[in-house]
């Protein structure tokens, strides 16, 4: 007897019986329905995750300064970086791709008579966007003329131009920045919104010594932060130490004293968050996998009714020479087939209510891009567990059909 | 060399307290193309005589050679072959699969015995069913049929593997005379033309008195082993002395 053969006996024998095929598979229609969605949602919180680094630069390492030291005082968030530090770090470490300074400030946008705050209003280098893996939409970037220079320029997120500009083409135009008139020489492409819904995009950029000097009012040299980039992944971790050598010796810092300087991978931010939404997953999917677990139950239960039901069909087809392994294959195909048919019917159902799932969460979260996640590897494991199911639980009752005595089970009533 | 050889088969049932010695002791041989009637009082042990011979039970003493094959030292799974190749079964109540069509039902014994091709198994079990007559049954559920019909059915799936033992546990039990009268007479048939060895059991004398051979059972033991049914009759009657 074939395996097709075996597999056509079972499908019939479980359509002579279809009210109970179809209630002894909802236990595992929901278990894997349950498994699926939350493993597909789960990938795809992690995948935003991942995304939003992705967004913030590629292989990004972040140089804050740290707290200082005088006369046993410690200090933290003195200004501790300079711009020389990000242009060492830039030409020095092997591993680095780019650096960019970073100057922070806050205040009014004004154009016209409409004026706006945007959120982010950052002076940065030249190497800001290879840094930030961002492109311009329109226009220029500045130069390092215009860094050394301190040119009154400026680069604008897409969010401005709206609220600023309605209809008009904003290169070209003067816009006064806290009163002090900037040029927009470029608009930077559409980032959207960050994982915490954050609009990327409300942001203008300018040369991070036109901002010290004409903005801030600083007359020292210091930066808020400098923004690296490593040249791959796999060189972060080199980066980093790079730029922590070069940083000691730069800042004179002893062997056993606190550096005024901390080096931030965010690699290893993102890693951490994967962390939590894979252990997120796991422990819902477990969860989920319960009542898995309770569906397999349902089945061996249903076998082994079936079983004592059909024992004299177990005679007759052994008395016509069907050897135990015959009739241990039926038995055990028929569960599988069954938990197969549940774990397809569980897939499919799993697959629409994750798209639903995400569906309702960008609807709640606008600007959300909670990304659809059908895994292939997820369905196969998925149906795998199923059929796994089927014959951990289908084994024990078409075990004791097999064992019948033939004898006894033609005589049986 | 006969084809089958029973040497001082013993049967015993142990019920713990007590054991129940089915047969006591059986000694006999059956020749390829004879038609034998096996029967007996009930408790006589023709029952259990019939499912050692067809290897759904094994002797807890003595020999078996079927086909020169000794049958009590083999294992489950060989004895499941051998039904399926050498033996064929009638029961009482037909025993047919239910809600199963009358051809799935006779194709049923080619299924496990591997190797034949799904074409050749349905022709072969359509070929079976014109031969007992039921040429335009092939679809219909044993529900769906008449208890003769369906004994028909039992009997070509008892025969689509080509066996060379025909055996029958009270085939007419569950039939009216006339259909009986029928039965018999395919019995008959497919023992003298196809020269298939029949052995049947039964309480019927009219299934009895067609075979060639009757063997009378009590007690576990042969009492009487003959061609003459007359003869065999008279020992059946005959209360034992005592």
């Amino acid at each position: 007897m074939t395996l097709m053969d075996t597999i056509r006996i079972a499908l019939r024998a479980l359509v002579k019986n279809k009210m109970r095929a179809v209630l002894t598979v909802i236990g595992v229609v929901i278990g894997i329905a349950a498994v699926t969605t939350i493993v597909s949602i789960g990938q795809g919180a992690s995948r935003l995750v991942n995304g939003e680094f992705e967004n913030l630069g590629t292989n990004v390492v972040l140089v804050l300064p740290g707290s200082t030291r005088r006369g046993g005082v410690r200090q933290s968030g003195a200004p501790t970086l300079t711009a020389a530090d990000c242009d060492a770090i830039g030409t020095d470490c092997s591993s680095v791709l780019a650096a960019s300074p970073i100057v922070g400030t806050s205040g009014q946008v004004i154009f016209g008579n409409q004026n706006w705050n945007p959120k982010e209003m950052q002076g940065v280098g030249a190497d800001f966007l290879t840094v930030r893996n961002w492109s311009l939409e329109a226009g220029g970037f500045f130069s390092t003329g215009d860094i050394e220079s301190s040119a009154k320029v400026c680069v604008i997120g897409q969010t401005l131009i709206p609220k600023l500009f309605r209809t008009l083409n904003p290169i070209g135009e003067l816009v006064r920045v806290n009163n002090v008139p900037f040029r927009v020489i470029g608009i930077l492409s559409k980032k959207g919104a960050n994982m915490v819904g954050d609009d990327q995009d409300n942001v203008i950029l300018m040369p991070h010594t036109t901002v010290r000097k004409r903005i801030n009012g600083s007359p020292v040299d210091h930066v808020h932060a400098i923004m690296v980039s490593a040249r791959s992944g796999e060189l972060m971790a080199a980066a980093t130490k790079e730029i922590q050598s070069l940083l000691n010796e730069r800042h004179d810092v002893g062997r056993n004293e606190e550096a005024d300087f901390s080096v931030q991978d965010t690699t290893e931010i993102a890693a951490v968050l994967d962390i939590i939404t894979g252990t997120l997953t796991l422990m819902l999917s477990a969860i989920a996998g319960i009542s898995l677990l309770v569906g397999g139950v349902g089945i061996m239960n249903i076998m082994l009714v079936s079983v004592t039901e059909r024992t004299r069909e177990i005679g007759i087809r052994m008395a016509i020479g069907a050897r135990g392994k015959d009739i241990l294959r039926q038995f055990l195909i028929e569960s599988v087939v069954l938990s197969c048919i549940g774990g397809a019917i569980g897939l499919m159902l799993g697959t629409l209510m994750s798209i639903a799932a995400t569906y309702l969460i960008n609807a709640y979260k606008p600007g959300t891009e909670w990304p659809i996640v059908v895994s292939f590897p997820a369905a196969a494991v998925a149906m795998g567990f199923a059929a796994t199911v089927g014959v951990f639980f289908g084994y024990y009752p078409a075990l004791r059909a097999s064992r019948l005595d033939p004898i006894d089970a033609l005589r049986y009533e | 060399m006969a084809l089958i050889e029973l040497r001082d088969v013993r049967r015993v049932y142990d019920l713990g307290e007590v054991q129940v010695h089915a047969l006591r002791t059986v000694t006999l041989d059956i020749k390829l193309g004879e038609y034998i009637a096996l029967v007996g009082p009930s408790g006589s042990g023709k029952s259990t005589l019939m499912n050692t011979l067809g290897c759904l039970d094994r002797p807890t003493h003595g020999s078996y050679r079927l086909d020169g094959d000794e049958i009590v030292t083999m294992n489950r799974d060989e004895r499941a072959r051998i039904r399926n190749k050498q033996l064929g079964f009638v029961f009482q109540n037909f025993n047919l699969l239910s809600r199963t069509s009358a051809l799935e039902n006779v194709e049923l014994p080619l299924l496990y015995a591997s190797g034949i091709p799904s074409r050749e198994r349905r022709d072969r079990a359509k070929e079976m069913l014109g031969k007992v007559g039921l040429g335009d049954r092939y679809h219909h559920h044993p529900s769906q049929l008449s208890g003769g019909q369906q004994q028909r059915v039992a009997i070509a799936r008892a025969l689509v593997n080509r066996p060379s033992i025909l055996m029958g546990d009270e085939p007419t039990g569950n039939l009216d005379s006339k259909t009986s009268r029928e039965v018999i007479e395919l019995f008959r048939e497919l023992n003298e033309e196809r020269k298939i060895t029949v052995i049947l059991v039964t309480h019927d004398q009219n299934v009895a008195r067609n075979a060639k051979r009757t063997i009378v059972l009590r007690d576990g033991e042969v009492v009487a082993d003959t061609t003459d049914f007359e003869r065999a009759l008279v020992s059946l009657n005959n209360e034992p002395l005592g």
